[in-house]
């Protein structure tokens, strides 16, 4: 019944066009998908079901290799950003507005609104400098860009949550006689926490996404998996970049999972 | 107000809590910006790299071309074709995706409660999924050897792979497929917010349902469409990955074209000159999208 007064609204053909765009959106992923468990190497003419691309993959020296390395800079870069997303945005909510926040915040999306083929071109730059100054060629230089790129991702759920969060339990807190430390320990703390944990994992698949400034800013020998993947890609078609997609899109969808969940339980 | 004592702290502490984030991207994102100027202003090393020498050289061959011989200066017509390309090519992108995107936010925006949770879900998950593993689902499904030449060989309709992939329809396919989600959210949004009590009036008073679509809808909603398209425009103007694993090498967009200067072309004040050419491309349609986006209209990401 409540399906009559929305007919109101309906615009003919709209219908059709938004079931077309979610089917087109997910068919490409789903063939993907598909064909990781395909029996023979081709991506288009199905052979029977076969996990064997999983094993191989896993088998692939380099895959192994990529794979630890990227979580190793996912996990350092979404563990820096999300601290210090978090002290700006305890910085910079649940007072009265000032230009120098408009700047933090300007500071902070910077990296968003920047095409990242600037921003990797410029980190190439001068990072390579860096590299012939120092002769330091470790993983630092992708930790420190990627948690540069991720961090406005952890910021924004974690500013959310501040700025919905009731200021009188800090002030009751206060008047009962507790330590700047202890409000913060015992009230601030266990209120901000479900919103760093979403910014923790926004952060940490942003990083395990990124291609183009890993890209620049590696050295050699410093493949992550896109980047791995993007080098397969180029040379010919194999199931076995089928196989390691699935996966990520697996933890991908596992953490944004729980994501909504967390964010959702707020309201 | 700067008298206030107990503000003067709160500001400081501020300050303090918010310095390490600000370090962490002057050092990981702004700074460089200021150096990449600089480099643009330098002449190319031979191998790479730059010589500290100062000249303008860069950004005369960002458009011009000098002549070896006798210096005349000529367009560098190979330069304008990319940017032509990537221009073209966004345009298209943002122009298609608002076409599918309208009425796939308008059908989200107009369900039920628990559909429209469950819908915006789904746009979402795209949105967030590696854009690599969508460029490349895109490359398996229209390569010669792809799933859709091999379906329609099958089923006889061809009998000779029509050729998709590396030209500049897999590029504008391919963008407009990993951007959607960007022009759909905010469209939401707007949409979301619309008073359907004016479709009423409007019919009301005899409108049609194209007059509706054009006077009633379309004015109120157009913070959302202006949203949108700035959000597919600026990545889709930028692109690397997609023109770079559906274009190939000849069909390069900026981006491409800018890496180009840091590997084979060894020319990085070019490469520098371009980049910053290509953010001040992006700054000025972010100019545009905060003037006439509405405060409070934010999709984030």
């Amino acid at each position: 019944m409540a399906d009559r007064s929305f007919s109101i609204s309906r615009l003919p053909g709209f219908g059709t066009i938004a079931v077309a765009v979610f089917v087109m959106l997910y068919a490409p992923i789903a063939m993907l998908v598909i064909f990781s468990f395909n029996a023979g190497d081709s991506v288009a003419i199905w052979e029977g079901f076969s996990l064997r691309w999983y094993p191989e993959a896993w088998a692939n020296e380099a895959v192994k290799d990529a794979t630890w390395r990227s979580l190793q800079i996912a996990t350092c870069a979404s563990i820096l950003a999300t601290t210090v997303a978090t002290m700006a945005a305890l910085g910079t909510t649940r007072r009265r507005a000032t230009r120098g926040q408009s700047f933090v915040y300007l500071m902070i999306n910077q990296p968003l609104m920047v095409p990242e083929i600037v921003t990797a071109v410029a980190l190439l730059i001068f990072f390579s400098s860096i590299k012939v100054a120092t002769g330091y060629q470790g993983l630092g230089y992708l930790i420190v860009a990627h948690a540069a790129f991720c961090t406005p991702f952890a910021y924004l759920p974690i500013r959310a949550r501040l700025e919905g969060m009731d200021l009188s339990l800090e002030t009751a807190s206060a008047d009962l006689y507790a330590s700047r430390w202890q409000t913060f320990r015992h009230v601030t703390l266990p209120l901000v926490l479900p919103g760093a944990v979403a910014g923790l994992m926004l952060a940490f698949v942003t990083s395990l996404d990124d291609v183009v400034i890993t890209l620049f800013v590696k050295s050699a020998g410093q493949d992550t998996l896109p980047t791995y993947m993007l080098a397969q890609i180029r040379r010919s078609v194999s199931a076995e970049v089928n196989a390691i997609s699935t996966l990520l899109l697996l933890l991908t969808v596992v953490l944004l999972t729980a994501f909504f969940l967390l964010t959702r339980k707020r309201t | 107000m700067s008298g206030d004592p107990q503000q003067a702290a709160a500001a400081r502490r501020g300050w303090l809590l918010s310095a390490p984030a600000l370090l962490l991207l002057a050092v990981g994102a702004t700074g460089p910006l200021a150096i990449m100027l600089v480099y643009s202003f330098l002449e190319p090393g031979d191998y790479g790299n730059v010589e500290w020498a100062l000249s303008f050289e860069a950004w005369f061959n960002v458009i011009l071309n000098r002549d070896i011989f006798d210096g005349t200066l000529s367009f560098a017509d190979a330069h304008l074709s990319i940017f032509w390309r990537s221009a073209k090519l966004a345009l298209l992108t943002t122009l298609f995706a608002f076409v599918v995107g309208f009425p796939t936010a308008w059908f989200i925006a107009t369900r039920n409660a628990g559909a429209r949770t469950a819908l915006l879900f789904l746009i979402t998950i795209p949105f967030w999924t590696n854009l690599l593993i969508r460029t490349f689902a895109i490359n398996q499904i229209i390569r010669n050897e792809g799933f859709l030449n091999t379906f329609l060989l099958w089923i006889g309709a061809i009998d000779q792979p029509i050729v998709m992939l590396y030209t500049d329809f897999a590029v504008f396919l391919g963008m407009t497929y990993v951007y959607l989600p960007l022009m759909v959210l905010p469209l939401f949004a707007a949409i979301d917010r619309f008073d359907m009590a004016l479709l009423q009036a409007g019919y009301d008073l005899y409108a049609s349902r194209w007059q509706i679509l054009r006077h009633v809808i379309v004015p109120v909603v157009k913070p959302g469409i202006i949203a949108g398209s700035i959000l597919v425009f600026i990545p889709a103007l930028g692109a690397y990955v997609t023109p770079r694993i559906l274009g190939g090498g000849r069909n390069m967009m900026i981006g491409n074209f800018i890496e180009l200067q840091f590997g084979q072309g060894r020319n990085w004040p070019l490469g520098a000159a371009l980049s910053v050419v290509l953010l001040v491309l992006v700054s000025a349609a972010l100019i545009v999208y905060t003037r006439f986006a509405t405060g409070g209209d934010k999709p984030h990401g």
